[in-house]
């Protein structure tokens, strides 16, 4: 999460006290600080779910369907299990599915835009055919048949969330690897005499680097989003609780006929929040990698002409 | 119809007919080639003596080289045959079809639903950019997107239960009523469900019907027909929607595979009997020609849209062929 500061970091960040760093970070991107608090938090919560669980997911505490009480904050499930356990334990395979699909997605993508956006020529029209394909294909129904023909385990769910999800990371680092190819200090090493794998590793790699994993983050909750979808469709793992299975369950047990909302809300609100969050972080980082990105949208938006020279306050 | 057109509607047509072919392997490979896949392990069936098996085989047309079962599969698509659903027992093709003709209004009603609200609340942010009426429309929009569809299907059904029908799509017991009376329960029944749909959608739509119009309300006409005093009403609509039109529709045809999952989620909360309760009852009873068919048929859907998509496109602005 530092990398979002370095555009934005003056010349001058010697000088300053480190404390000016931070509160510059929070300053210019509170959205994105903002967001990686609460996915921290989610984390946290995650890795700690044995010490931080205050019941067992598997016995029961309480009564059936209890509402929100003092012992319990968000009130009991159909088995009289506490919900406050159940939400931390299921956030723990929620986001294990999250981070494991983003990174298998993460692989064919950097792989595809970088070699497409890098050789261009036929290696590019090849590849972007098959994103293309990708694009056209309605991923749900994909993973459903794949889900359900392998049989409903983590495993599958991953790979199955996974190799479809690959494609906008390679459409975004294609485009930025294109116009790295055409900038002065590759031309001149590539001039100098290095070889194409120098190059890439050198100096594409390092300078795409942050863009993957801010696709990465947006992956991640993507993928979040569609284990819940899988889960409620019956096609989740049946031995491991996730934010999917507890709505699933809220839904086939009749949470809401009960009126117990309390076993069917706190899902959504956490995917909501851990989505919402990973598009902040991942979009603070790509702003903070492109600041045109942000200077070009102003201009239009704000209703001004845009300045000749400059910009800012020495703007012309 | 210059050259150039010619040439980019023929690369469309063309994509989109091997694409469908690729589908249609894809389809045989998972549910009849892969090793251990559901259809062909005949190990799963318990205790069979050899000529079980042998008649299996021979019954399911498992005997045939692999390349055989392609070539008859395909030969069967191509006269409609998607085989017989193990649950009912009648031809897939027959089911899907019903199915089909029920989710189609739901979901269109959905859609439309979905246009025409993020194009209201994506124009009404740009025009009153970093003001409150932005943050708020803007924020509710990216809250939507983000809320899982099924559970916000569940929320309709938790808040408005209680005045509309949240199940099926005709109440059981209304019998013998006129036609009129039937369509206007069928229409009670759809409106929840189309909501949910709506619901899912329109947060996407309002974030990019937003940054297309942003980006037109930056171009020097808009600014000049601002100096010559046009009212802003006339200036949206005249100049500003018709050039923010090419990327709403390109982005609302990219978003068809979404609207397709989404519709298969809301159907399973609402039992809406259309597609995609066939998929999830498919699903639950591993009845895998059903399954194998309304998969089929979802992404060759979505494939044909996609397509139109792109001809509407062409047709908004020519210089796309360019």
């Amino acid at each position: 999460m530092t990398t979002t500061n370095h555009a934005d970091t003056p010349v001058s960040t010697e000088e300053r006290p480190r404390r000016g760093w931070l509160a510059k970070l929070v300053h210019h991107r509170k959205a994105g600080v903002v967001g990686a608090a609460i996915l921290l938090v989610f984390v946290v919560l995650a890795l700690g779910a044995h010490w931080f669980a205050p019941y067992s997911t598997i016995n029961a505490s309480g009564a059936v369907f209890a509402p929100p009480s003092g012992r319990h904050w968000l009130g009991t499930n159909d088995g009289g299990i506490d919900m406050v356990s159940l939400l931390i334990q299921g956030g723990r395979i929620s986001m294990l599915v999250g981070f494991a699909a983003a990174l298998v997605a993460a692989i064919p993508g950097a792989l595809v835009g970088i070699l497409s956006g890098y050789f261009g020529g036929w290696v590019d029209t090849v590849l972007m055919r098959i994103t293309d394909f990708f694009l056209v294909i309605p991923v749900i129904p994909v993973m459903i048949a794949i889900a359900a023909v392998w049989g409903p385990s983590l495993f599958h769910l991953i790979i199955a969330i996974g190799v479809l999800l690959w494609t906008s990371t390679a459409r975004v680092l294609r485009a930025q690897v294109k116009t790295l190819r055409e900038r002065t200090f590759v031309r001149r090493t590539v001039n100098l005499g290095a070889s194409r794998t120098r190059v890439l590793y050198r100096h594409i790699l390092p300078h795409v680097a942050p863009l993957l994993i801010a696709q990465t983050v947006i992956t991640m909750a993507l993928a979040i989003f569609y284990e819940t979808a899988l889960a409620f469709l019956g096609l989740g793992d049946p031995t491991a609780v996730s934010w999917g299975t507890i709505i699933e369950d809220g839904f086939l047990r009749t949470a809401i006929s009960t009126g117990a909302w309390w076993a069917i809300v706190p899902p959504g609100v956490c995917v909501a929040l851990v989505v919402i969050s990973a598009y902040l972080v991942g979009q603070s980082i790509e702003e903070a990698l492109n600041p045109r990105l942000r200077v070009a949208n102003v201009s239009p938006r704000s209703w001004k002409i845009r300045p000749l020279v400059g910009r800012g306050k020495d703007a012309l | 119809m210059n050259t150039r057109t010619l040439d980019y509607v023929l690369k469309r047509i063309g994509f989109s007919i091997m694409t469908v072919f690729v589908v249609l392997t894809f389809n045989f490979v998972l549910f009849r080639a892969l090793p251990g896949s559901a259809v062909t392990d005949l190990s799963r069936v318990p205790n069979s003596t050899p000529a079980l098996r042998e008649a299996l085989a021979r019954q399911f047309g498992l005997a045939d080289s692999k390349w055989q079962q392609y070539f008859i599969y395909l030969k069967q698509l191509l006269h409609g045959n998607l085989g017989v659903s193990y649950i009912n027992g009648l031809p897939v093709w027959h089911n899907l079809t019903t199915d089909l003709s029920n989710t189609i209004p739901m979901v269109g009603l959905g859609t439309l639903l979905a246009i025409v609200f993020g194009i209201w609340s994506g124009v009404t942010s740009a025009w009153r950019w970093h003001r409150p009426a932005d943050y708020l429309l803007t924020n509710t929009a990216i809250a939507f997107y983000s809320f899982p569809t099924q559970w916000l299907g569940l929320m309709l059904v938790m808040i408005f239960g209680r005045y509309l029908p949240t199940t099926g799509m005709n109440d059981p017991f209304a019998v013998g009523g006129s036609a009129w009376s039937h369509a206007l329960d069928t229409f009670r029944h759809m409106i929840l469900p189309a909501v949910a749909v709506a619901l899912t959608l329109y947060g996407q739509y309002t974030l990019v019907v937003r940054s297309a119009v942003l980006e037109v309300l930056g171009e020097d006409f808009v600014l000049t027909a601002r100096a010559k005093g046009i009212p802003a009403r006339t200036i949206l609509r005249r100049y500003v929607l018709r050039n923010a039109l090419l990327p709403i529709v390109t982005l609302i045809a990219l978003s068809i595979g979404y609207v397709v999952g989404g519709a298969l989620l809301v159907e399973t909360v609402f039992t809406w009997p259309g597609i995609g309760l066939a998929v999830y009852q498919s699903v639950l009873s591993r009845d895998y020609p059903m399954l194998q068919g309304a998969f089929l048929i979802l992404t060759l859907s979505v494939v044909m849209l996609n397509l139109v998509a792109d001809l509407l496109s062409l047709k908004l602005d020519p210089r796309v062929a360019e």
